[in-house]
């Protein structure tokens, strides 16, 4: 594929399987008041030309620095030191000159939140231009036909018109594949991804990644990917380099990590990420402690102090990175661990604690905490500045349906835009809607006087996403955790008592009572967030995705935690969250959530078994599992396009604009979408817990689906063509082809 | 279900944190700007003289020495003396004295009003905001030194008409700090933890004064000292017009409305309190720009490498 317009083919200077990129003992130091802190502390790889090499890593595990430092976009306070050779040329010690013109050109970054890394007061398509003419002298016209070619190759419909857009006008999605398409637009050698979709929704972010590996494949250049998420690794690296407290711990080729880890940190971690194709339910591994801070560390292995095996040694010495062939690991107690064929079962026990199951007969002999009828909040759209006047309303909820019963969770999931958040805030207010009625405990919430509110929210509490500003970081956690109980009026004594009882129950110790928020971790933060939140004994917890600003490894903590204290304490929670993998794990009933609507309910393991809504299967699709051959063997389900404005919602079914089963069915069976809402109904029987809102539902077991299935849409095809229009509970609602009944076991 | 309380929790003593508070790490990092802390030491210096001056000076500031009318600096009079006898010096330490009140006095009021509006109709919203930032822009257009030269000319004159000035000057100071409060709050009050502690039923007054206000704590502080140097400036400048504070009265504007007149005979009864008047005013400026760049965990004040 040759492209006229491009800059004169660049003949590559490393060939296909040379080394393009050699990191030899990279070493970062920035100043800061508490003494200098070493954030990558010898970090080696070599990059072979047209590989993906993923690093991992935590909070302070160093892995975004090494993406600066190798770029040279440090400030001039930073010491790096180490030798980084691109084409076996030097780049540290160049000057800022020097390394503009290789910025760009043979290597290209692509960062995390779009929104900030392009330029706000230029269009899209100036900024691609600007990248290509600062390299190269190509007249103006040829570099926008350059820019156009470039955004239709990752994607974005309609490039001639759109690349006179400004980034605001775009999508996350999109922008992030602007950005894409700007790094890749002087074909560089090497391209460096620094967490490109922790930002995006699941389904965006499925859209992103497979754009960036048609990128990668375009180009032929080398990817270094950076992230935390060991699902997207899975689904992306040839090669992984794991790091902890700057410094690499573990690397080798895919497999290798992901089926034979040889070091405790790295077993740990893949034990500890919930599975969204697990099916049993059994505590997460557990990696006590925090990762540690890179100012001041102790002698020895960084990972000693929450590593299982430790020793003495491991206690003085810091194990070199070595290993057999090009599987390296820094453990001392490597060959304990191959020999004994040592897991994360083993290393990690995870607390033992019962879990009952909640059968559907047995829900509905337990009272309704929570319940929700066909709730409505709609916020009317203003334009105008002295007169205001109302220009169209934004359907942020649009008539939901939910309930949960004494001791349940149900989770609801959905994507940025799906209202869940509002959901969430209409319950807390306890204020009207704008149409429907909220019933806490039996009361509904219209009507309430100023004191019963008050009295309610003893028994309704929250916790929030974002540990660092759900506390004030004005006062110290005893303060904090004992606001509530002041408000309510407890005695002084009182107060005192329950605070250490709290801070014991949620696993923090008594004697931090008087510290700040800041000397804690996020992790900790998050279970001082919850330790209010238990302050006044309440009955219903709603928890606004409170573990996914944490790391994995303590996110682990929190979600054990919280199934011990729903056992312990009688609790039901209602758990907002677009992971869904953390869902399956935590949740008895899950909603899942677009536009406003709940478009299925049901039993987790049934509607994760058998989801029959295609935006349910395409979520599900979209996860990346941290298994790399279950990932390789996938085939995933892309949603076309970007979620629709509340404000102007599709008619009919909302989902339809995006669905794929939508576009696989005929003229006469459309009509029944484009006219009505499907109402949600049962998909079997009544009696299984699972409700779906669709004219032809369709079971297809999406985490069964593989690669040796013919076109994309054939999921599809077969379905719609047997498709039959639902308005009573069918059944006889049949499996699409393609959905094998799923083998044993979780590999 | 729930959990007994078993064991009754006996609060054991609790350990000081061995890191640094943040109170510690601000003065640390104020203490390195070396213009901010010279600053520091001069108006503590100039506080310390305009309390203490009268008794330790020779001549006291009412008093007219007959035999020197006009008179250049010299070991009698060190920095000279008026047309009608008096002592420059003793005069203007009694002006600084009346100033530096004046000043921190507006400063602070200023400061208060601003947080308490500011902050209020940032939470509130709706009509009450409305209402507040129209008296905002209403009293921002209108003329302050006008109004304020005619109420304290014709209002009540006598040894404690400063306060009437401390007020006025306060009335119209506030507003663009209480703008500025206003945006801080707004951004404040969609923290997670204001949601939280509305959610457990906190009333609006004390959710104010407990979360929001500490919270922009900072700016505020480097407001007052700012605020000061304003407050001084403006009271100088009312003063020598002679509407701000009257005589008997002396203030550093006074002083220098008077020294005016007579420039280019004897200057020096201009040049002292002018110097003064310049001295402190950017010895306050620095405290504040120092004050500012301490609080400030993002400035370029880092640590030792």
């Amino acid at each position: 594929m040759t492209d006229p317009n491009a800059p004169a083919q660049k003949t590559r200077r490393t060939a296909a399987g040379d080394v393009v990129l050699s990191v030899q003992d990279l070493q970062v130091t920035f100043p800061s008041e508490a003494g200098p802190v070493r954030a990558v502390r010898g970090l080696s790889f070599d990059l072979t030309a047209g590989e993906t090499m993923a690093i991992v890593g935590e909070s302070g595990s160093g892995k975004s620095v090494t993406s600066l430092a190798i770029m040279g976009l440090h400030p001039r306070t930073t010491r790096v030191s180490g030798s980084v050779k691109l084409h076996g040329e030097e780049l540290i010690g160049r000057t800022d000159a020097q390394l503009s013109k290789i910025r760009g050109n043979k290597l290209a970054m692509i960062f995390q939140d779009p929104l900030s890394a392009l330029t706000p007061v230029y269009t899209i398509g100036d900024q691609i231009v600007e990248a290509i003419q600062t390299h190269y002298d190509v007249p103006r016209k040829q570099a926008w036909e350059r820019a156009v070619d470039l955004l239709d190759l990752v994607g974005i419909p309609n490039p001639q018109l759109r690349v006179k857009s400004f980034p605001h006008e775009f999508s996350g999605g999109m922008r992030q594949r602007a950005m894409i398409a700007q790094a890749i637009a002087n074909d560089p050698d090497v391209i460096i991804a620094d967490e490109p979709t922790t930002a995006l929704d699941v389904t965006i972010q499925a859209q992103v990644l497979e754009v960036l590996k048609k990128a990668q494949h375009e180009t032929g250049a080398a990817v270094i990917m950076i992230t935390h998420d060991l699902g997207v690794v899975a689904g992306m690296a040839d090669r992984i380099t794991v790091m902890y407290a700057g410094r690499p711990v573990e690397q080798g080729r895919v497999d290798d990590i992901f089926y034979r880890p040889r070091m405790p940190y790295t077993i740990g971690l893949l034990g500890a990420v919930p599975r969204l194709d697990a099916t049993n339910k059994e505590p997460l591994a557990t990696l006590e402690g925090n990762p540690p801070s890179v100012v001041d560390l102790p002698p020895g292995c960084p990972f000693a102090p929450r590593c299982p095996l430790a020793t003495a040694q491991c206690r003085t010495e810091e194990p070199p990175l070595d290993g057999a062939g090009r599987h390296l690991a820094a453990c001392w107690e490597t060959d304990r661990i191959i020999g004994e064929k040592l897991t994360s079962v083993e290393l990690f026990p995870s607390p033992v604690f019962e879990r009952t199951e909640l059968a559907p007969s047995e829900r509905r002999s337990r009272p309704t905490v929570l319940e929700l009828k066909d709730m409505q909040r709609h916020y009317p759209l203003m334009k105008g500045a002295v007169l205001r006047r109302r220009v169209g309303t934004v359907f942020a909820v649009d008539g939901i349906d939910l309930d949960i019963v004494e001791g349940e969770t149900l989770g609801l999931v959905g994507e940025s835009g799906c209202g869940k958040s509002t959901t969430l805030l209409e319950i807390l207010n306890l204020k009207a809607p704008t149409g429907g009625s909220v019933e806490v405990f039996g009361k509904p919430t219209a009507h309430l006087s100023r004191r019963e509110r008050k009295q309610l929210r003893r028994d309704l509490q929250v916790v929030f996403q974002d540990p660092m500003a759900s506390l004030d970081p004005r006062m110290p956690i005893f303060d904090i955790i004992a606001e509530p109980m002041g408000v309510h009026g407890f005695s002084k004594a009182d107060i005192e008592q329950r605070v250490m009882e709290l801070l014991r129950t949620v696993g923090l110790e008594e004697g931090h009572a008087s510290r700040y928020p800041q000397h804690f971790s996020g992790g900790q933060r998050q279970r001082v967030g919850i330790a209010r939140a238990l302050a006044l004994k309440p009955k219903v917890l709603v928890l606004d995705e409170p573990v996914s600003a944490l790391d994995v490894s303590i996110q682990a903590g929190v979600i054990n935690l919280l199934e011990d204290l729903q056992q312990k304490l009688g609790l039901s929670y209602l758990f907002v969250a677009h992971d869904l993998a953390v869902i399956r794990h935590i949740a008895d009933r899950v909603a899942v959530m677009y536009l406003g609507k709940i478009v299925e309910i049901g039993d987790v393991t049934e509607v994760y078994e058998r989801p029959s809504h295609p935006y349910t299967q395409a979520l599900l699709s979209a996860i990346p599992i941290p298994d790399p051959e279950t990932e390789r063997s996938r085939t995933r389900i892309l949603l076309q396009g970007d979620l629709p404005s509340p404000a102007n919602p599709p008619s009919g079914c909302k989902f339809r604009t995006r669905c794929p089963l939508f576009a696989a069915l005929t003229e006469e069976k459309r009509a029944l979408c484009l006219e009505t809402m499907p109402p949600l109904l049962d998909v079997r029987q009544a009696h299984l817990d699972h409700k779906v809102a669709c004219h032809y539902p369709t079971v297809i077991d999406v985490l069964a689906l593989d690669s040796s299935g013919t076109a994309t849409d054939s999921p599809y095809a077969a379905a719609a063509a047997a498709a039959v229009a639902e308005t009573a509970p069918d059944d006889a609602a049949t499996p699409a082809a393609g959905a094998d009944p799923r083998p044993d076991g979780d590999r | 279900m729930s959990e007994t309380i078993d064991e009754v929790a006996t609060a054991g003593p609790r350990p000081t944190a061995k890191r640094l508070t943040r109170g510690q790490l601000v003065l640390r990092r104020f203490l390195r700007n070396k213009g901010a802390v010279f600053g520091l030491v001069i108006i503590a210096v100039l506080v310390l003289v305009a309390i203490f001056g009268e008794y330790i000076l020779p001549w006291r500031y009412d008093v007219k020495d007959r035999n020197a009318y006009y008179a250049p600096p010299d070991g009698i009079h060190w920095f000279g003396t008026t047309q009608s006898g008096g002592d420059v010096l003793a005069l203007t330490v009694r002006g600084l004295g009346k100033s530096l009140i004046i000043g921190f006095a507006v400063a602070i009021i200023q400061t208060s009003l601003a947080a308490i509006i500011g902050s209020s109709a940032a939470y509130l919203g709706g009509w009450y905001e409305k209402a507040w930032l129209w008296v905002i822009d209403l009293m921002l257009v209108l003329p302050s030194f006008f109004l304020i030269a005619i109420m304290t000319t014709g209002g009540p004159k006598g040894p404690n008409a400063w306060m009437l000035l401390v007020v006025l000057l306060a009335a119209f100071g506030w507003q663009l700090s209480a703008r500025v409060v206003r945006s801080l709050s707004l951004s404040v009050k969609e923290r997670e933890y204001v949601a939280a502690a509305r959610f457990m039923g906190l009333s609006t007054p004390r959710l104010l004064l407990r979360h929001i206000v500490p919270n922009i704590a900072s700016m505020l502080i480097v407001d007052v000292c700012l605020g000061v140097g304003y407050a001084i400036l403006g009271e100088a400048g009312l003063s020598y017009f002679g509407f701000g504070v009257q005589a008997p009265d002396t203030s550093l504007g006074t002083m220098i409305a008077e020294g005016a007149q007579s420039t280019t005979i004897a200057p020096w009864i201009f040049l002292t309190p002018a110097s003064l008047l310049v001295l402190l005013v950017m010895c306050v400026n620095a405290v504040g720009d120092g004050l500012r760049d301490a609080l400030d965990p993002g400035s370029m004040s880092g640590g030792r490498a």
